[in-house]
């Protein structure tokens, strides 16, 4: 029965007398489920879908309760959520949190793919109806009849709309009869999976074998179907209320043909090849769909569209708020998640005000009068022997998005989005031969846009030869050929004089950037982009300010969602309030993500709540900093130098803020600063002091805090004689460094002359740093906020881990337990010497390592908000970035100093966890080192720090306990002891014990009692049949591989047996302390879990309490 | 490539480079926000005399397709007339290069071909926030060094005569027993309506715009009234012979239907007025809800003109549709006869297709009204008249528009 008690319209509209909503009755507060720790294919999208839920529930006064472990998320703050609970986003703990807090209802379509599959398991449990808890929204029935293949393609036959033919099978064997019969080349789908994950192509019987057993692994059918490889692909956002209403709020087309999963594709937005015929017989099989489905809320439809033809077929229905939904509403204007959550309430499309003009309904289609361009940001040049084809398992860790009124405009800007490296439609010399571009062009890689540019900037291909080869449509192949038209006049400038007015103008509207211009034109004319743009400046060429408003400027709007083009002649905004410019965190990528969101957020709200006026500038379509009602005007545009100074400029804004948004922004503040920008906060010169290692070093040493021994490298042999002198290991790394990117830890002499010459490639402007390697050392996070010199506040976060795992791949403790009283002082004592040496005003944070009782060590320090600021600002209940704003704008306002470390007592422990997503990364080497790995985090309280640890393993993605009586895989370093204590610490649970080898099963002896069996289990290379085999008729449930070093090929015995966990979907423990740490909260929790597991349990575990309630108040 | 201008009167001036023919033009300026569907828009016979502004920026993408081309009907199966009827188009981006299957040359030879003006390079969401701040305005485009046109107001024309059929013409029906005749009113009629009557099954007969339809309506099964361009107050002769029809009670029963111009006609047939909109509603997304049972449906409109809805005498009409946006009249029904009208498009073309509901409610009227017929007929025990013995012999009639 529905919860709907009308499915009949009604002459009811916001603006209308008959305004007479019909809502589902008795709902006074909802469960909203979280997506948790961001992953490969589901990440930042579902922190602004549910932010926007929220805020939708909120302004109808129902009490909100949610549950996301994600603690650097915006959604997870008591200005949104009413309640909040860092727990595992899992059925049981689901169920605990609707047994203590008897919610009227859920949301189910707001937390991705793990939202919706626990929703569809807590139904079949009967959970939801024992508690009587209403399912909002689309109804279970429908998220089942979406997300089954089979189910899906009998519904979707009912209503004759074509999908691509496949055939639901649960072994390998069937599905290798089912590809012979549908012929090849064939794709696999795994049924619910998140982003295509376990899908992929198969040209032959061989390659699907392989990928069946692979897929099989993950989920328990999989679809085969004919590869419609070369199609164009499409998708449509649709929107259906209780009554019927139904409209379609934006359709996108991919750069990329079929074949490329949709999240790794170049997008489009609205779709560009399509005739009225295409286009609207798309829409209405969409709306078609969603109908016969019975939709209520949001939904997206995915099509292949024959390119030389009308024949189409239905890919796949997502019904529920997707990465594609954040990307329409950001392309649109139209808040997609927002409308979704009202309808879910009973209101209808008609009974709703558009947001954007506030006087036209919601029941409407936004008409865009720009393009929108997407493109995924890749980051897997992080990880040994993955895989780089992207194909129809997603890869990539986020997306940009870029607005211009023309294509070269929004493409330009996108592709220099992606990355401050690239300068826009470019090429790249490893494309050095014609066999490499083909191969490039024909077979998908994350490079491939470069070769694309390399094959029409510098190759002279023509757009058929590209076409042929790549399938992309010519249409966009054209255009780009605009682009590479103007490259061609700029290399022909041979001088200044050549640079005439109407050459730039027409860059300009191209999407050129200066610093584009600068390199493009003859370089011994030495124009830096300062030139270029104060050339540009005398003639008068600037960007115009430009409204999204959902109609095209069909009606007035005085929306302050913004974006720069030089295609127009005129200004949609004046220039009046003097704004503070916040700038935001860029693509999501390993090393910065949603963290530096929750900062910026942050950052905006409080100056508003100081009287401000906010700009932000920001262009990740993920983001909650992105939501046009955060700040007074937002500005969805590139991050460069040259951007933020035009709208600095513009606004004639009051001041910057470049320290809340991680490296990016940091990046470009010495540039603002020169060009007579004021940035709030430390001066950009003081901060250069600390991204200089050089400099860095000098001011350490002259305020006598300690460092490892280190050197600026100028030649090899000097980098030789000084790691003779310091002893091996030692750490190389660039000066400027996002995220670990090419640092590494050196154990010999021959390893050094390997990657001393991969580094020093890196960036020539900065000279390459080497240190000495600490083993075994302690590692610790200091976060803090001063005030011209003096620390406001500071967090000591304690890492479990040793030195030399990258510190945002660590899992952090806080408050630190095993830290003493004198070492708090010490690390307070840096702390204030720092603070004054660089003059800090605002955020900053520094890592360092404790070597026993040797003086503490600084091995880095960012003066600038970190990645941890949300996890301290939660934990502590005092929000850091509040105080760094605070401390920005001085005055009276200014908090006083406090010692939460010392003065503070905590009856409670957080734990943060990394996320991994090397599921998603075919091939990728499960280990950890200097080089960041992780995609995400997760954190859990405790009352104590096992209970809070034994929680956030258990937020992890897909994280599932091993219960007694299955077996345990050992493997790794038999040269120390951690192995065989984690051994030792469980052999009584009753897990089986299983050694790849006679000499780990002779190690492990060494450890455990004798009567405990270790099983020599013989893997056959190559033959993932049998592995497969091995693992599932052994019931292997976990494996701890404890590799003392990178794996030197992909024969590694370890580098396979920490593969093969992850393949298989198992928990795996590749690091000595966590392994421990994990071993001891197995040892102690077990018990309690089987029990809790139990079909009758009615016990609520400790750890189940909200955030409030450990902390004993509501903070931030 | 010349250089152009396009001047709004009294308005702002915007250079750019002509891309069409060569040919300085003024007539009316106006826009849409339509995302696709330029050929079908450019062909509209309700865009006679109009400079079309695309706020969608990037327009000849996919070409122009086989202008030539017809389908089983005899309908021309791309385009919703043999000609492009805007005198201009201003866009911000032409597509030089264009890409698709089903185009045989770009929108610049087919513009060059069919004299439409042409000009690209266009700030064209200023051009949108004059024309909705001040109202749809006289403009004019201006090639190279010619001597600008003089502005000239299309409004003040006759312009359905220029587009309606000469001489009637019969499109039939692909089925052996087509179920029903019916005759249209060409005021400038979109290939489309014409397909969506026939592809039910019926014949459809069209007829020049001031035909007495009063005096063949019984021959029908049904009369549609089609949309077309201008001021519908121009069309004083079409609006005497729909009042006649209307007056008539013999024709009480008989199904009527129209779509835009029609609707207004009828309207203005039955003693309501017609207000020029401030500047129009040209669009592929306006909503319209249904005031008969609350549906919403987005909808394909083209018109400057709207029914004065308080105008409508209120013992014969009731509004059908509004208008979610501005609140305008967006169809009317009659409270005792078979008769509606709408002022969106619901045979789409461009457009959403989400309306061509109306065709079927059309069609069971049309059914209705056969069973009725053949229920007084059997009462007073006559023979059932052939229908398809027509006055009008339908075999010289010609198959497609006369076009002079």
């Amino acid at each position: 029965m529905s919860i709907y008690t009308s499915t009949e319209p009604s002459i009811s509209s916001f603006n209308s007398p008959n305004y007479n909503p019909q809502l589902v009755e008795n709902v006074n507060s909802v469960l909203v489920i979280g997506s948790g720790g961001l992953s490969i294919g589901q990440a930042g999208e579902f922190d602004y879908s549910g932010s926007q839920a929220i805020k939708a529930l909120k302004e109808s006064n129902i009490k909100t309760i949610l549950i996301n472990p994600n603690i650097a998320t915006n959604q997870t703050s008591h200005s949104l959520a009413d309640r909040v609970y860092y727990l595992p986003v899992t059925p049981e703990y689901i169920t605990y949190i609707i047994e203590r807090e008897r919610p009227d209802a859920i949301l189910l379509t707001f937390g991705g793919q793990t939202g919706l599959n626990c929703g569809i398991a807590l139904d079949q449990s009967g959970t939801l109806a024992k508690f009587g808890v209403k399912v909002l929204g689309t109804p279970i029935s429908t998220l089942i009849t979406s997300e089954d293949r089979e189910r899906f393609a009998t519904a979707l036959k009912q209503i004759n709309i074509p999908i691509a033919e496949s055939v639901a099978c649960e072994t390998v064997e069937a599905t290798l009869e089912s590809a012979a019969k549908i012929g090849y080349p064939v794709i696999v789908r795994s049924a619910f999976a998140l982003g295509g994950l376990g899908s992929g192509f198969a040209n032959n019987e061989d390659e699907l074998r392989q990928l069946a057993s692979q897929s099989l692994a993950l989920a328990p059918q999989i679809l085969v179907e004919k590869s419609l490889k070369g199609w164009k692909e499409v998708e449509y956002e649709v929107v259906r209320d209780r009554a019927n209403n139904c409209i379609t709020v934006c359709n996108m087309e991919n750069f990329d043909p079929l074949g490329v999963h949709t999240g790794d594709s170049i997008v489009f937005a609205p779709s560009q090849t399509l005739s009225d015929e295409e286009f609207h017989m798309l829409r209405s099989a969409a709306i078609k769909i969603i109908r016969h489905l019975g939709v209520i809320g949001e939904c997206n439809v995915q099509y292949a569209l024959q390119p030389d033809g009308l024949d189409y077929r239905v890919i796949e229905v997502n019904a529920r708020l997707s990465r594609s939904s954040a990307l329409a509403s950001k392309a649109t204007g139209y808040p997609l998640a927002y409308t979704a959550a009202k309808i879910a309430l009973g209101y209808t499309l008609p009974e709703l005000p558009n947001p954007i003009t506030k006087t036209t309904v919601a029941n409407f289609e936004p008409s865009l009068d720009y393009i929108v361009a997407k493109i995924p940001k890749w980051d897997l040049a992080k990880f040994q022997y993955v895989d780089r084809s992207i194909g129809s398992s997603m890869k990539s860790v986020g997306e940009v998005m870029a607005i211009g009124r023309n294509y070269e405009e929004a493409f330009q800007k996108a592709l220099r989005q992606i990355d401050p490296s690239v300068i826009g439609f470019q090429g790249s010399d490893e494309f050095n031969t014609k066999e490499k571009i083909d191969e490039a062009l024909a077979n998908p890689t994350d490079r491939r846009v470069l070769a694309i540019g390399q094959a029409m900037i510098h190759e002279g291909y023509s757009v058929d030869t590209i076409h042929e080869l790549s399938k992309i449509d010519k249409w966009f192949l054209y255009k780009c050929e605009n682009i590479v038209e103007v490259y061609k006049m700029l290399f022909d400038v041979k001088s200044l004089d050549q640079l005439t007015k109407e050459l730039l103008t027409k860059a300009k509207k191209l999407g050129f950037s200066d610093k584009q211009i600068s390199k493009s034109i003859f370089a011994d004319l030495k124009q830096s982009e300062f030139d270029i743009r104060r050339l540009r400046k005398s003639f008068g060429i600037v960007p115009f300010v430009k409204r999204i408003d959902t109609l095209a400027a069909e009606f007035p709007a005085m929306t302050n969602y913004l974006y720069t083009t030089y295609n127009a002649v005129k200004s949609d905004v004046e220039f009046n309030e003097n704004g503070m410019l916040v700038l935001g965190s860029g693509v999501y990528r390993i090393g910065s993500s949603v963290e530096f969101d929750w900062c910026a957020v942050n950052t905006a709200n409080t100056l508003r709540k100081e009287g401000k006026k906010t700009i932000m500038i920001n262009y990740n379509p993920e983001t909650v900093s992105t939501d046009f009602d955060e700040v007074d005007r937002l500005y969805f545009e590139e991050l460069s130098f040259e951007r933020v100074m035009d709208i600095y400029e513009l606004e004639q804004s009051e001041g910057c803020i470049i320290s809340v948004g991680g490296q990016q922004p940091q990046n470009i503040a010495l540039s603002l600063y020169e060009n007579g920008c004021n940035i709030l906060g430390t001066n950009p010169m003081d901060i250069d002091k600390a991204e200089n290692r050089h400099k860095f070093s000098t001011i350490l040493d002259s305020i006598n805090v300690d460092q490892p021994e280190w050197s600026e490298l100028s030649s090899m042999e000097e980098a030789s004689k000084f790691a003779e002198k310091v002893g091996f290991p030692v750490l190389i790394r660039p000066s400027y460094v996002l995220s670990g990117a090419a640092m590494s830890v050196v154990n010999d002499d021959q390893e050094l002359h390997a990657k001393l010459s991969l580094a020093s490639d890196i960036s020539p402007d900065h000279p390459v740093v080497m240190s000495k390697f600490i083993e075994g050392a302690q590692e610790i996070d200091v976060d803090a906020v001063a005030h011209k010199g003096k620390v406001l506040v500071h967090a000591i976060s304690e890492h479990i881990e040793n030195a030399g795992i990258h510190s945002g791949d660590a899992s952090l403790i806080l408050p630190p337990q095993r830290l003493s009283n004198d070492t708090k002082l010490e690390l307070k004592d840096i702390a204030d010497k720092v603070a004054i040496a660089w003059n800090i005003t605002g955020p900053f944070n520094m890592q360092i390592i404790k070597d026993g009782k040797k003086p503490l060590k600084v091995i880095e320090c960012n003066i600038r908000a970190s990645r941890s600021f949300p996890f301290v600002s939660k934990v502590l209940g005092v929000n850091f970035i509040e105080v760094a704003v605070k401390a920005f704008l001085g005055g009276d306002n200014v908090p006083k100093p406090v010692d939460l470390m010392m003065n503070k007592t905590y009856n409670y422990v957080a734990t943060k966890v990394p996320q991994f997503s090397f599921t998603r990364l075919a091939g990728a080497d499960p280990f950890l080192g200097v080089e960041m790995a992780s995609t995400g985090e997760v954190a859990s309280f405790g009352k104590d720090f096992l209970e809070s640890y034994w929680t956030a393993i258990q937020s992890t993605m897909n994280f599932k306990v091993p219960l007694p009586p299955s077996g345990i895989l050992f493997g790794g370093d038999l040269s120390k002891d951690f192995l065989g204590n984690v051994a030792k610490e469980i052999q009584d649970l009753g897990f089986h014990f299983f050694a790849p080898n006679v000499q780990t099963k002779e190690y492990l002896s060494k450890y455990i009692d004798s009567k405990i069996a270790v099983e020599i289990l013989d893997f056959p290379k190559n033959d993932n049949k049998k592995i497969r085999a091995l693992f599932e008729d052994n019931d292997i449930k976990c494996v701890f591989n404890l590799g003392s070093k990178r794996a030197e090929n992909t024969d590694d015995p370890d580098y396979q047996m920490r593969r093969q966990a992850i393949d298989f979907a198992l928990p795996l423990f590749n690091e000595p302390q966590t392994a421990q740490l994990f071993a001891q909260a197995l040892h102690v929790k077990v018990g309690e879990k089987i029990e809790l597991l139990k079909p009758n349990n009615t016990k609520i575990p400790s750890e189940v309490l909200s955030w409030e309630e450990f902390l004993g108040y509501k903070a931030i | 490539m010349s250089k152009a201008i396009f001047n709004i009167q009294n308005g702002p001036t915007f250079e750019g480079i002509s891309f069409g023919a060569e040919k300085s033009i003024a007539g009316e300026a106006v826009f849409t926000t339509s995302l696709v569907g330029y050929p079908e828009s450019m062909t509209d016979p309700s865009y006679r005399g109009q400079i079309l502004v695309f706020t969608q920026p990037l327009i000849g993408n996919y070409g122009v397709p086989d202008c030539t081309a017809r389908d089983q009907f005899n309908l021309l199966k791309y385009f919703e007339s043999p000609h492009a009827h805007v005198i201009g188009i201003v866009v911000a981006e032409y597509a030089y290069k264009y890409s698709h299957w089903n185009a045989i040359e770009s929108l610049a030879d087919w513009c060059k071909r069919e004299g439409v003006a042409a000009i690209t390079g266009v700030d064209t969401r200023a051009v949108v926030q004059y024309l909705r701040e001040e109202g749809s305005s006289l403009g004019r485009i201006t090639i190279g060094n010619d001597t600008p046109v003089e502005y000239f107001d299309p409004m003040a024309t006759h312009l359905v005569e220029q587009v309606t059929t000469k001489k009637p013409f019969h499109v039939a029906s692909t089925l052996s027993e087509p179920i029903a005749n019916i005759a249209l009113i060409d005021c400038g009629v979109k290939e489309n309506i014409i397909r969506c009557l026939v592809a039910r099954g019926a014949n459809v007969t069209v007829f020049p715009c001031d035909f007495k339809i009063q005096e063949i309506a019984d021959q029908f099964d049904g009369i549609f009234l089609s949309n077309g361009p201008g001021d519908p107050a121009m069309n004083v002769k079409t609006i005497a012979n729909l009042k006649e029809l209307l007056n008539n009670s013999k024709f009480d029963k008989i199904p009527i239907f129209g779509i835009c111009l029609g609707h207004q006609l009828l309207a203005l047939a039955s003693g309501a007025k017609t207000v020029k909109l401030k500047y129009g509603n040209r669009a592929h997304n306006i909503p319209v809800m249904d005031l008969t049972t609350g549906q919403c449906h987005i909808t394909s409109q083209n018109h400057g003109y709207a029914v004065d809805v308080d105008s409508l005498p209120k013992d014969q009409w009731k509004p059908y549709f509004i208008n979610l946006n501005d609140q305008s009249n967006e169809g009317m029904i009659h409270l005792t006869k078979p008769i509606f009208s709408t002022q969106f498009h619901p045979e789409a073309k461009g457009g959403p297709l989400d309306t061509d509901i109306m065709f079927d409610k059309f069609f069971e009227n049309i059914e209705a009204f056969k069973n009725q017929q053949k229920d007084i007929k059997l009462e007073h025990s006559q023979k059932p008249t052939n229908l398809k013995q027509l006055n009008l012999n339908i075999d010289v009639l010609a198959k497609e528009r006369v076009l002079l």
